[in-house]
């Protein structure tokens, strides 16, 4: 890389680093207790909105996998969410009612978030319906890979985006507050996905899946980025460019071997497509506040509508990490 | 002499789980002498030290630091030998450990495994020349370059000095007598053969010289014991598999049964937080048997990690693998097969090839309208639609993966001039490609058609041109497909015999003659075709010298069935 272009890339890193210091002022305390964290903590950051029906599950399964302190930001929830998440006692939560689309869909925010508390830790950046899969994760808990991860001097860990659907139509199968999303929406698409290089950020872009199968099958470049590298040790001087697709410094982003050989790799099972989204695709669809005026929202809500189904008979039951590394959708690399 | 075990433990970080297997040692009876690395703060250490301090066996030896490739660890290792030696008379063996290891099997097996072996030096030692486990292309160089330089912290300024003495040839002299061996750092020796190495008058000079040597933990008693011990046993009783980057397999609980089965005595390294590990093995000892260490089983499971981070899965291209070109090791999963021309030439084709061989039967993946998937389903294995929109958008992810997902099932597919032709390179680069063309035969549609001359020839001569451009790729010296070309003229000739050839590469078990043939479509006047086409100036000079009369073989093949018997 010359010299130029690396000088551009720090001045973008700067950039968004600025951004997010400026954005702070845009969030308010709820909840404030990250005085609890030690210096060896496992962090999870994100960023929500009325999610308030999946939060129960979704700590829970976190808090499984062993993380420590969860760091919450609440974009103008109504649905007592907000509420539940401040009565937690390893939770700290802060609310905006700031537009999410302004904040660069959160990220932001989040970026503040992770210099401020995440530096020096393994942090976790996801959303409330991503439930992260890793090599062995039904055996070892989070430490062990982010401590083998110290002792392999790798940095930052990707996992895909899989979406998940269920069989028959979204709305057939009513979620429950409490509830694994996962045996309602237990259905991938396990071969479809396309992968290209970005040589700007050096991450891979990968599109693919149930949606641009279904929804963006006419329009493939606009459909969904997969590729997500949620799993960082942050540094203060990180900073996460588009949502959690690519981060800069760039070598952040090789988290793929590009000589054969593979790297260790998770899954973020994406539990997106549950009864809960015809309401969400409604509002999001008139509020605007998505990637590309949520284009995608209106898509769904045309799909939705008429009951589409997404399984066909290629359709892959989940079962666990292993049928995923089997399927070349993650990989233990030389974890064993 | 009964044989007594004194331990050497090497400790720098989870002091907690080393006080754990220190007392189990001195619990069965074997005295024990720590190191704690010098970088461990000084308020921890004395806790450390307090902690054990009930204990009348553990010693503490003098403090070293110790940084990965660098003398302090063998300093640290002597001074505890030494220590060891003269602190207790008793012990006959010492065996080496660190804070992170792991005894699988109760001691007194251990004794009566060294009892039956006496006067053994169990101590991995091989000649650089013979070993290709280093790490970073140094093994010979190691010992005669000066290494001043912290690889793990100054990696340029070690970079730089290493190839600056290549650059100037500069060698160091290995001292008299000595040849540089190496091996696992964790070593079972005996009492005479540690105390001559400690005492050699020689001593000095030997030090010095492994002081500059790079990673000399790994070399230094690896070498010296070759001077003295009457009987080494070239193999480490610690349980330690390194991985492509040369640092240890951590050992998690989920490894319980295989550590149980594996009959070793020692392992490294436990992950700190295996509580399930600790509580087995430091538990009530289960009764075992006396048999050997068996790693094997093991010993596959971290070849296997190695073997998948360096070479991968062939023909798998995801988040985390994703190789530059040529470094694919397969660029597919599996063999497959393009067929151009033949679903022209012959009405059924597509249901007769997937009879006659049992492979997966496509149309024209790479149709411009649809990528027809075998039935003309609309998605296919893995999720793969057939919109083309969706396909042209990365049509090289399609082709891998439609391979990668139907892995064990041979692909067979149509490809023609009609098709996108993006696709033409990777086809002919890739190996496992087989491609079959009967060059030409895209004309029988046009034949076939009801279309007006002017347009046919211009057709014609569009399909002409992009064919032969497909051909160039395919008879390029990049090419690595198994590929084969008939003309139609040829192959019209002897069509079961050319089929035969096709069928026989696909499904080379089978070895018997094609009863059925798929049905040619009628070529009577065809001939007349091609020569309407050259009248009006356009050659279809892919196709061959297809004879104008009589016409072809087609009308006489109906009546009989040939080659159905020899």
């Amino acid at each position: 890389m010359g010299l130029w272009r690396s000088y551009k890339l720090r001045f973008q890193r700067q950039k968004w680093l600025a951004r997010a210091i400026r954005k702070r002022r845009e969030l308010s305390v709820v909840a404030d207790r990250t005085h609890q964290i030690r210096q060896s903590d496992i962090l999870l950051f994100c960023t929500l909105r009325n999610e308030d029906v999946r939060l129960p599950y979704f700590l829970q399964y976190y808090r499984d996998l062993g993380v420590n302190h969860f760091l919450f930001v609440d974009n103008d929830s109504s649905d007592g969410g907000r509420e539940y998440l401040a009565d937690q006692p390893d939770v700290s939560v802060w609310k905006t009612a700031a537009g999410y689309k302004r904040s660069r869909f959160g990220m932001d925010w989040i970026n503040w978030l992770l210099m401020r508390h995440g530096h020096g830790h393994w942090t976790l950046v996801v959303d409330p319906d991503e439930f992260f899969v890793y090599p062995f994760c039904d055996t070892r808990p989070l430490r062990a890979l982010t401590d083998w991860l110290d002792a392999s001097s790798i940095k930052s860990f990707s996992a895909m985006l899989l979406d998940m659907y269920p069989k028959g139509p979204i709305s057939s199968v009513p979620y429950q507050r409490g509830d694994n999303p996962l045996e309602i929406a237990s259905w991938f698409d396990s071969g479809n996905y396309m992968i290209s290089r970005n040589d700007d950020f050096g991450n891979l872009w990968i599109q693919g899946g149930v949606r641009a199968r279904t929804f963006f099958s006419d329009m493939p470049g606009s459909a969904p980025a997969l590729n997500k590298v949620p799993l960082v040790k942050w540094n203060r001087r990180y900073a996460y460019v588009s949502s959690t697709h690519m981060l800069l410094p760039r070598g952040l982003n090789l988290v793929y071997d590009e000589w054969g050989g593979e790297k260790a790799s998770g899954i973020l099972l994406h539990t997106k497509f549950l009864d809960t989204l015809t309401v969400k695709a409604e509002e999001e669809a008139k509020r605007r506040q998505h990637y590309a005026a949520s284009q995608e929202y209106l898509a769904y809500l045309s799909g939705l509508q008429d009951q589409t189904d997404l399984w066909c008979k290629w359709s892959e039951k989940y079962i666990n990490w292993r049928q995923l590394e089997i399927l070349g959708l993650m990989s233990k690399g030389n974890w064993a | 002499m009964t044989v007594n075990v004194g331990i050497i433990m090497l400790v720098h970080t989870a002091l907690h789980r080393a006080e754990q297997v220190a007392r189990y040692w001195v619990d069965s009876g074997c005295p024990v002498v720590i190191h704690v690395d010098k970088n461990v703060e000084k308020g921890t250490y004395d806790k450390f030290v307090l902690s054990l301090s009930d204990l009348p066996m553990v010693r503490f030896s003098r403090r070293h630091r110790c940084e990965w490739g660098t003398w302090g660890i063998v300093a640290a290792t002597q001074e505890a030998s030494a220590m060891m030696l003269a602190d207790f008379p008793d012990v006959t063996h010492v065996y080496l450990a660190s804070g992170s290891c792991l005894p699988l099997r109760p001691m007194n097996e251990l004794r009566d495994y060294l009892e039956a072996r006496p006067r053994t030096d169990f101590i991995e030692s091989a000649t650089t020349a013979d070993v290709p486990w280093t790490v970073g292309g140094l093994d010979q160089e190691r010992f005669t370059l000066r290494f001043p330089f912290s690889w793990k912290r100054h990696r340029r300024l070690f970079d730089a000095y290493v190839s600056l003495q290549r650059r100037v040839k500069f060698r160091r002299k290995i001292p008299d007598g000595l040849v540089p061996h190496m091996g696992s750092q964790w070593w079972c020796l005996t009492r005479q053969t540690l105390s001559a190495i400690l005492q050699d008058p020689d001593r000095g000079t030997y030090d010095a010289y492994f002081r500059k040597v790079w990673i000399p933990d790994e070399c230094y008693f690896q070498t010296l014991v070759r001077l003295y011990s009457t009987r080494i046993e070239s193999r480490s009783l610690t349980l330690s598999k390194f991985d492509f980057q040369g640092k240890p397999h951590i050992f998690y609980d989920d490894h319980l049964q295989l550590l149980r089965r594996s009959d070793c005595f020692v392992a490294r390294k436990i992950w700190t937080h295996a509580d399930r590990l600790y509580e087995v093995f430091l538990g009530d000892p289960l009764k075992t048997n006396q048999s050997e260490p068996n790693p094997g089983k093991i010993d596959r499971i971290f070849a296997r990690a190695v073997d998948r981070r360096t070479r991968g899965r062939s023909g798998l291209y995801m988040q985390s693998r994703f190789p530059h070109e040529g470094w694919e090791n397969g660029v597919s999963s599996g063999p497959y097969s393009i067929f151009e021309g033949f679903s022209d030439l012959f009405e059924d084709f597509e249901p007769w090839l997937a009879k006659t061989t049992g492979a997966r039967v496509h149309g024209h993946l790479f149709h411009p309208e649809r990528a027809e998937f075998e039935g003309r389903q609309p998605v296919f294995a893995g999720g793969l639609s057939d919109s083309p929109t969706l396909r042209d958008n990365n049509g090289r992810s399609f082709l891998r993966n439609l391979i990668w997902n139907t892995r064990g099932e041979r692909q067979c597919f149509q490809f023609g001039p009609r098709d996108k032709q993006y696709i033409s390179w990777d086809l002919a680069k890739d190996p496992n490609a087989q491609i079959i063309v009967i060059s030409g035969a895209w004309a029988v549609p046009l034949f076939l058609s009801n279309s007006n001359f002017a347009d046919l020839r211009e057709e014609a001569a569009r399909l002409q041109k992009i064919e032969s451009q497909h051909l160039d790729i395919l008879r390029s010296i990049y090419a690595k497909a198994r590929i084969r070309v008939w003309t139609m003229a040829e192959f019209v000739e002897a069509p079961m015999e050319a089929l035969q050839t096709v069928v026989d590469e696909i499904s080379p078990k089978q070895g018997r003659r094609l009863t059925e043939a798929p049905r040619m479509v009628n070529l009577a006047g065809f001939g007349q075709f091609l020569q309407n086409l050259k009248n009006q100036g356009m050659h279809p000079f892919l196709i061959g010298d297809f004879p104008v009369d009589p016409v072809p073989t087609n009308a006489t093949r109906a009546a009989r069935k040939p080659y159905l018997v020899r």
